[in-house]
């Protein structure tokens, strides 16, 4: 009984103090900013890695989702005879909501579990430890341009994806079921407003994305280095990433939406 | 891979991001140079606002010629101060003119009409309108009929 007692106490204890770490371990990398002449290749490089390659996977599915809010706005719209109003509904679920959300997921699936491996495989081959002997600071040469890379893609392929899902919502309601161009754009202009639906929801990405990356990075950097606690690393980056964006997703929600 | 290549595909990567934005803006958020001009307060003070809500819009004639800016309670009359917006161009609105909440179709947002007046004197910045008419209320107006008022 003692035991178990302890051992909770023990497990509350290892959560705090992982909290501790991740801090510490945040304030060592966005302490240490790299020269621009070494960091920005790095940078460079990463953003390639991160956001680039993330590309296809967002587009396609900001695509699909775009269809898809058309297809089933069309079909509840249309029996109130407001189908025209699909325009508003497709661009405000895409640039408050669904944008930063659903490119936070995917890039926590796509690029966050690319960085926790590499980065643990980093630490369990000592090859951070090896930079640390070297004098190369690891924060700064390793973890700080995936970090930055991180927090610059986001809001980038969340702008990406609301655009793509747009354009599908578009090709669904206007293409191919015959909504009137005008009343598409024209509604969704006179609903959206810049200020404070898109860039709302670009803030709400650039949260995402630093989130997201850190939680990577620091997962890849606190691993137990052995093959076991790389795969456990990477599996914890996807479920904490998805778990904080979506909690954090309310708050945000609630902050910039409701009105209290 | 060369660092140059690299070096280009992140910067069409951020220009796709950056004109992304641009069309947001632009085309989806409706955001235009001129919709932020120059734009002058006038007031009128309501029963009723019903639905109305900040950013709806302010109409003569079907024509969008503002925003409503803000909505408060006069805590002296009791009754909901608006503050509208209205575009530096229309600025000979007569001075009789009347602020109507009106509902777009059956079920669509509310927003103010404003019913052109023929008085030749115009309101300038800062002045209320003297005739208002509060929001339209479906249940109000169906009690009145049932109670024969």
């Amino acid at each position: 009984m003692m035991d178990r007692i302890a051992a909770l106490g023990r497990g509350g204890l290892d959560v705090i103090s992982s909290f501790g770490r991740s801090g510490r371990f945040l304030v060592g990398v966005l302490a240490g900013i790299p020269r621009p002449a070494t960091g920005f290749p790095l940078l460079l490089r990463q953003l390639y890695f991160v956001g680039v390659l993330s590309l296809a996977i967002v587009v396609v599915s900001g695509l699909f989702i775009g269809m898809v809010l058309g297809l089933q706005g069309y079909t509840i719209l249309s029996d109130y005879g407001s189908e025209a109003a699909i325009g508003q509904m497709i661009a405000l679920t895409l640039v408050r909501e669904l944008g930063p959300v659903v490119t936070a997921l995917l890039f926590a699936g796509r690029a966050g579990s690319a960085l926790t491996a590499e980065i643990g495989l980093m630490k369990a081959t000592e090859q951070l430890s090896s930079m640390e002997m070297m004098g190369v600071d690891p924060l700064r040469r390793v973890i700080a341009p995936r970090l930055w890379a991180g927090f610059i893609a986001m809001p980038v392929l969340a702008i990406i994806f609301s655009v793509v899902g747009i354009w599908g919502g578009m090709l669904v309601g206007v293409d191919w079921l015959g909504v009137f161009e005008g009343a598409f754009w024209g509604n969704m202009q006179s609903s959206v407003d810049f200020v404070d639906d898109v860039l709302n929801g670009v803030i709400k990405s650039v949260v995402f994305g630093f989130v997201c990356a850190w939680i990577a990075v620091y997962q890849g950097y606190d691993c137990v280095p052995t093959s076991a606690g790389i795969s456990s690393a990477t599996t914890k980056t996807v479920v904490y990433s998805s778990l904080a964006v979506l909690g954090l997703d309310f708050v945000l929600t609630a902050v910039m939406f409701g009105d209290f | 891979m060369a660092q140059r290549t690299t070096e280009v595909i992140v910067g069409l990567f951020m220009i796709a991001g950056l004109a992304a934005l641009l069309f947001l803006a632009l085309q989806v958020s409706g955001l235009s140079p001129k919709s932020a001009g120059d734009r002058y307060t006038l007031y009128a003070n309501f029963n009723d606002t019903g639905g109305l809500a900040p950013r709806g819009k302010v109409s003569m004639a079907g024509v969008t010629i503002g925003a409503i800016e803000s909505i408060e309670l006069d805590t002296e009359t009791f009754q909901a101060r608006v503050v509208l917006a209205i575009d530096a161009g229309i600025d000979n609105i007569p001075a009789d003119s009347a602020a109507v909440i009106r509902t777009s179709g059956l079920l669509g947002d509310q927003y103010i009409d404003i019913s052109v007046g023929g008085d030749l004197e115009s309101l300038s910045p800062g002045d209320t309108f003297y005739s208002t008419q509060s929001a339209m209320n479906l249940e109000r107006l169906i009690s009145n009929f049932a109670s024969g008022r």
